[in-house]
């Protein structure tokens, strides 16, 4: 017990914004770029592949300084039920950030289009063309997409809830900047 | 947890925030997916104006569903390399794959009923990169933006005659086209048509100077007018027995690929408007068709033609077309693509 963590490590705290910014414009860009025939589409679609497969490295490096430093504990006086949906949520966030990145770029493999990034970075195809995987992984890429979208709302949602209700230190040891338990603002 | 009585007033208001927060979240992600905006031109909604009234063509592309497969190379003789830094312009042969087809959304459309041809190519360069492309014998596009290309979609889909009466009247550019389709003679063979890119993009070399161009491939093989009455004497399938026995017959059939190079000021955002007469053009080199291959096994079946897959050198312009269609041949290629089974790869054996 001497020596509990009650925040997530800077690089950490810093990689779980950085992300949830990302992954935020990912899911928006995602369902835009696919309602619409506009100019827009096609940088939509760069930024899109570019950022996922930028999202994919920092997940590994997310997960390897989670591995490595751990996570603050739950406060001890919250209910067992929610300290497992806690768990839960944040196993199926992980696997949603690993998941949805390898099924974006192996979907555009199965329909044997050239997945080239901003800057012309080119990533060879190491599955060939395949209209059942294209439809399978087409379906759970955009599907999960959705899924991904409301579990980022439940997230969102019991991290106000932490932070605004139960004022129990949850959203202080991701938060940014250090939180003062008070009403009055940090200077 | 808090029981829903006894939450202190400021948890209440925080709640009211919470509710706040996630609500216009979901809206604001609603809007973007166009659940809003029942007006917005999807790639769903022009895909149902290309429906024809007898039902959608399951398994096979949206538009230009009719074709057939070839392979062959594309002989670039260098003079390429002035204009663009794309290494498919070095000198040299490069594998090349593609489609001929006619411009409907049914497969089995008689051939003599169909006016637009066109040709789907992917040109393979060492370094990996890829150049595909969409091109249509007509010499001008129908219409100058997506909007009113789908909007003439519609006009011609209805019985009203004065339909297509309005069209014109609010799509004037669509003369020039009207008359093409009107005037120009039919052929009997896809190696007798001419095939246009119509959509700018821009060129860049080695140095980093840009241009504006558009590309044509302009056939070898000799021009042998004939009236549509007489196609359609000749067989629902004629073009496809034809390229087939004539590639068999009298070997590899040759295109020059022509590229024109816009001036100043050029209209690069409209391929419904040629560019004058006298504009710098380049031969840059040549498509030999060596094969041909049904479409049903054909390795033509599985790409899709986008023609803003290019390579470094070649990048789209502020010509609309080029991106409405690399997101409506996605869709088309993510429906056919799940619908591959009612398009089996070998002819079903029918008692």
């Amino acid at each position: 017990m001497s020596n509990t963590l009650h925040r997530f490590a800077p690089i950490q705290r810093l990689l779980h914004w950085l992300m949830a910014a990302c992954i935020i414009a990912m899911l928006f860009i995602g369902v835009g770029m696919v309602s619409t025939v506009a100019p827009a589409y096609l940088p939509l679609i760069l930024i899109h592949k570019t950022l996922g497969v930028t999202l994919l490295a920092l997940v590994v490096i997310r997960l390897a300084l989670r591995l490595h430093y751990g996570a603050p504990p739950l406060p001890a006086d919250l209910p067992p039920a929610i300290k497992l949906g806690a768990r839960l949520s944040h196993l199926a966030l992980y696997g949603f950030m690993i998941a949805m990145p390898l099924l974006g770029i192996t979907m555009l493999w199965a329909a044997a289009y050239p997945v080239v990034l901003y800057g012309g970075i080119q990533i060879p195809a190491l599955l060939p063309q395949s209209d059942r995987a294209h439809t399978l992984l087409w379906n759970a890429h955009f599907y999960l997409g959705f899924a991904f979208f409301a579990l980022v709302l439940l997230h969102v949602a019991a991290a106000l809830f932490h932070a605004l209700i139960r004022r129990d230190g949850v959203f202080g040891s991701i938060a940014l900047f250090p939180l003062r338990n008070t009403t009055t603002p940090a200077e | 947890m808090n029981q829903s009585g006894n939450l202190p007033r400021s948890g209440l208001g925080s709640l009211v925030l919470i509710a706040a927060v996630l609500g216009g979240a979901a809206a604001a992600f609603a809007y973007t997916a166009g659940w809003l905006s029942p007006g917005r031109l999807t790639p769903e909604r022009m895909i149902v104006a290309l429906t024809p009234p007898s039902g959608a063509p399951l398994g096979h592309r949206r538009n230009h569903a009719k074709g057939i497969c070839f392979t062959g190379i594309f002989e670039a003789n260098g003079n390429g390399v002035e204009l663009s830094k794309a290494r498919v312009f070095e000198r040299g042969a490069y594998p090349a794959l593609g489609r001929f087809n006619l411009g409907t959304a049914d497969p089995n459309a008689v051939d003599a009923t169909v006016r637009v041809r066109g040709l789907g190519l992917q040109i393979a360069a060492a370094d990996g990169d890829e150049w595909r492309m969409a091109l249509i014998n007509p010499p001008v596009f129908a219409v100058s933006t997506p909007q009113a290309f789908h909007d003439l979609l519609i006009a011609s889909g209805k019985k009203d005659p004065e339909a297509m009466k309005i069209f014109i009247q609010s799509n004037p550019e669509f003369a020039a086209f009207a008359t093409w389709a009107r005037t120009a003679p039919w052929t009997a063979s896809y190696a007798e048509e001419p095939y246009h890119g119509l959509n700018s993009f821009i060129f860049t070399d080695a140095k980093g100077g840009e241009r504006a161009v558009r590309w044509s491939l302009l056939p070898t093989a000799q021009i042998v007018p004939i009236s549509q009455a007489e196609l359609e004497k000749r067989g629902p399938d004629f073009l496809e027995q034809e390229i087939v026995e004539r590639v068999r017959t009298a070997g590899p059939q040759r295109w020059t690929m022509v590229t024109t190079v816009a001036d100043p000021g050029d209209p690069t955002a409209d391929p419904s408007k040629p560019w004058p007469e006298g504009r710098r053009t380049v031969q840059v080199g040549t498509l030999v068709v060596q094969r041909i291959e049904q479409e049903r096994d054909g390795p033509c079946r599985d790409i899709n033609f986008d023609p803003t897959v290019l390579p470094k050198g070649i990048r789209v312009s502020d010509d609309p077309f080029p991106a409405a269609r690399s997101s409506v041949y996605r869709k088309s290629y993510d429906l056919r693509a799940a619908e591959a089974g009612d398009y089996p790869r070998t002819e079903a054996a029918r008692p």
